[in-house]
């Protein structure tokens, strides 16, 4: 090869090899911790639909999503077709109404944004970058509500554009979306934080779906099993205090008492603005304490 | 000459296309140096020849005598039950170290504290001149971890992890992928980056967690145990592997291993702990390192018909080492001139006479190994597959 003459053409493409394979440093751009939260966050939130994982892990948020908005879009269509002057169904009932499809939800997806990391002690790799366990929680934890809260508002969305599609009052819909929309806000936060504390508790996957189930549907269960029982034995004053055990009696609640829904409680027994009150600082106790004990949580796990 | 620039790449008279080394071209040093050359006498770089031409160079720019990598001051780390490390006063400067100790010595425990996650008894630490208790998110950003143990979800592939994982070292979305995908071709990884993580080999995840650690371009990695659980073959890779991060990325290196002599060959530098204490902290004089062999290939020329024989004696009369007679019977070979580099002035050198007698280089590589495993067949360029490279044997 080192005899030949000069031959200065750019012939031969056929023979041609590219061997690029130097290491090249990377002088670019380091956007540090609060763009890492960003990614971690966005990446959290999309995989809780399926996003950038496998196909078969879309199947089951993509359809929960779809029987989410299909009772608000029959219910809609039935509006605009026989001109109702008034929805069929309230926007702050609707998340209750459905209340067991965000379970599943969050069951399924809890465990698949936290429990991952923890068995496949991914965690140190975090941890090892600019990133803190701050920005790891609080991402994590966001990304939860906004698909619980994707989940939760879409299905308002389309109540409310149906509302105006049907010429009600758009002053009289607009508010009560925006009261809907708060209260599933609320409950995004209160859901996501206790599903992410539970799933956190346990690197196993399984347990951990079973720890939401079960923490939703038992307490649930005890809760409307007793204020049955209050309502039955006119016990009217036990039954607004008896919701403050349940995640879901306590959104019905804070929305009864400040936004204007009528109450699911047995009788309508909802609680009024005092203890109302009550209720709203349980709902904000929980989100922060979920918040502390997942920080715990990850100060173990450290390295 | 047989070597024709082709935008960006330079054309060998073999038909390959050899991309220059940007980091290189970016390099000022460099930069003044291609100027000087005639057109033809550009830096050939390849990965089949594991450090060609300049890496020494390199080195030497990132190699100042005194500059220290970490340096740790009656670092010591103390459990309830434990004392993980004791008064441990070490420093570190550039290339390869090894830090073996048996389990339970303090390894793993000194990487923790080296990454600021945990704080030290007493004492204090440095990385990259930055203080460990302070500055801990600074050097994390520009220092990479390789775990002991394992830390990749089965369910995702290779890529679409260091990417990932490139993103949560703060680099840009599209950074990120071409970073990723440059790495993982370094380690060794290839069509089988796109499957599951699953269905890996141990050697592969080790690649892939060694892969997620340099994605970010660090100026150190902290490999935890790297050889662990890889057979002897994946084992020599990895160590391999391991030593070009610090030859041909110019990045330091921190490797632990918990077996004594297993580090000798890879490390510039052996430190042993024992029950948190320095045991012994010693250079390694390995001749095959100490001394750099170098490999250069000239063409011919109307005045020189043969311009190896030329070269050969105008280097001889300028006073440098040649190296005669291992050569012969392999193919090639007789083009092959083998010298010994003194410094930095010997490439200067080859390069001035090279000019000077009208030849043309074909290359100039740097040897590393001993001379009589040099031109192992399966060592040799010309008989590689650029296609399927393979991480150094040693
Ligand atoms: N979090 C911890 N709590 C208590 N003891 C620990 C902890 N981490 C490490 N140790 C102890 O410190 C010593 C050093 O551990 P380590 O640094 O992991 O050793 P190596 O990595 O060299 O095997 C061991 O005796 C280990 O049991
Ligand atoms: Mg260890």
């Amino acid at each position: 090869m080192s005899t030949q003459t000069p031959q200065p053409s750019q012939a031969a493409p056929d023979t041609t090899r590219i061997h690029n394979i130097g290491y090249r440093s990377y002088d670019g751009p380091r956007l540090g911790r609060s763009y890492a939260r960003r990614s971690l966050f966005s990446q959290s939130l999309r995989g809780a639909y399926g996003l950038g994982r496998s196909a078969k892990s879309k199947v089951l948020p993509m359809l929960l999503f779809g029987v989410m908005c299909v009772p608000a879009l029959i219910i809609v269509a039935v509006a605009v077709v026989t001109k109702q002057t008034k929805l069929s169904i309230e926007y702050t009932q609707y998340a209750i109404f459905l209340q067991v499809v965000i379970g599943i939800f969050l069951a399924s997806q809890a465990p698949q944004s936290v429990s991952r990391d923890l068995r496949f002690r991914t965690v140190p790799l975090y941890f090892s970058r600019p990133i803190e366990r701050a920005d790891y929680v609080l991402a994590k934890f966001g990304a939860m509500a906004s698909a619980l809260f994707l989940l939760t508002s879409v299905p308002l969305l389309i109540l409310w554009i149906g509302s105006l599609l049907a010429k009600m009052d758009f002053g009289t819909q607009t508010q009560m979306f925006g009261q809907g929309l708060l209260s599933v806000a609320l409950l995004s936060l209160l859901f996501g934080g206790i599903g992410l504390v539970m799933a956190a508790l346990t690197p196993r996957r399984g347990f951990g779906v079973a720890a939401v189930i079960g923490a939703l549907t038992i307490s649930y269960g005890a809760v409307s099993t007793l204020q049955g029982i209050a309502y039955g034995t006119d016990n009217l004053g036990a039954i607004s205090w008896l919701g403050l055990f349940s995640p879901i009696t306590l959104i019905d609640g804070v929305q009864t008492a400040f936004l204007g829904a009528p109450s699911s409680f047995p009788g309508g027994e909802g609680p009024g603005a005092g203890t109302g009150a009550v209720y709203l600082l349980v709902v904000l106790a929980l989100v922060a304490g979920s918040y502390g004990i997942l920080m715990r949580r990850y100060r173990k796990v450290g390295l | 000459m047989n070597v024709t620039m082709l935008g960006g790449c330079v054309k060998g008279s073999d038909g390959a296309l050899w991309k220059s080394r940007r980091r290189d071209l970016d390099r000022p040093r460099e930069k003044d140096f291609r100027r000087e050359l005639p057109y033809w006498l550009v830096l050939l770089w390849s990965d089949k020849d594991r450090a060609v031409g300049w890496t020494t160079a390199v080195a030497h720019a990132t190699t100042v005598e005194d500059v220290t990598v970490i340096a740790t001051e009656s670092l010591s780390k103390r459990f309830p039950r434990v004392t993980a490390l004791d008064r441990l006063s070490l420093d570190i400067g550039p290339g390869v170290t090894g830090l073996v100790g048996a389990n339970g010595a303090g390894k793993s425990t000194m990487i923790k504290i080296l990454l600021g996650l945990s704080p030290a008894t007493e004492g204090r630490a440095e990385v990259l001149g930055m203080d460990v208790r302070t500055s801990g998110a600074q050097i994390r950003e520009r220092v990479g971890y390789m775990p002991e143990h394992d830390c990749l979800p089965p369910d995702v592939s290779a890529t679409e992890f260091v990417v990932h994982m490139a993103r949560m070292s703060g680099l840009p979305a599209t950074a990120a992928r071409e970073r990723t995908a440059d790495t993982l071709r370094h380690v060794g990884l290839y069509e089988e980056r796109y499957r599951p993580m699953g269905g890996y080999s141990t050697g592969m995840k080790q690649r892939v967690k060694l892969a997620q650690a340099l994605v970010h371009d660090p100026k150190l990695v902290l490999l935890d145990e790297p050889t662990n659980g890889l057979d002897p073959v994946g084992r020599d890779e990895m160590l391999g592997l391991i030593r070009r991060v610090w030859t041909d990325f110019g990045i330091s290196v921190l490797v632990t291993s918990h077996l004594l002599g297993e580090l000798e060959r890879t490390c510039d530098h052996v430190v042993v702990i024992d029950g948190g204490t320095l045991l012994r902290s010693s250079s390694t004089s390995d001749f095959t390192r100490t001394t750099t062999t170098l490999a250069v290939e000239v063409t011919d020329s109307d005045t020189h018909p043969d311009g190896t024989a030329a070269l050969r004696a105008a280097l001889a009369g300028a006073g440098v080492t040649l190296h005669a007679g291992v050569e012969d019977g392999l193919p090639g070979a007789g083009h092959i001139l083998l010298l010994e580099a003194a410094g930095e002035e010997t490439y200067d050198l080859v390069r001035d006479v090279v000019a000077d007698l009208g030849l043309g280089l074909v290359r100039m590589e740097q040897r590393r190994h001993h001379i009589a495993e040099v031109f192992r067949p399966e060592a040799s360029p010309q008989h590689e597959d650029p296609q399927h490279e393979e991480v150094p044997a040693r």
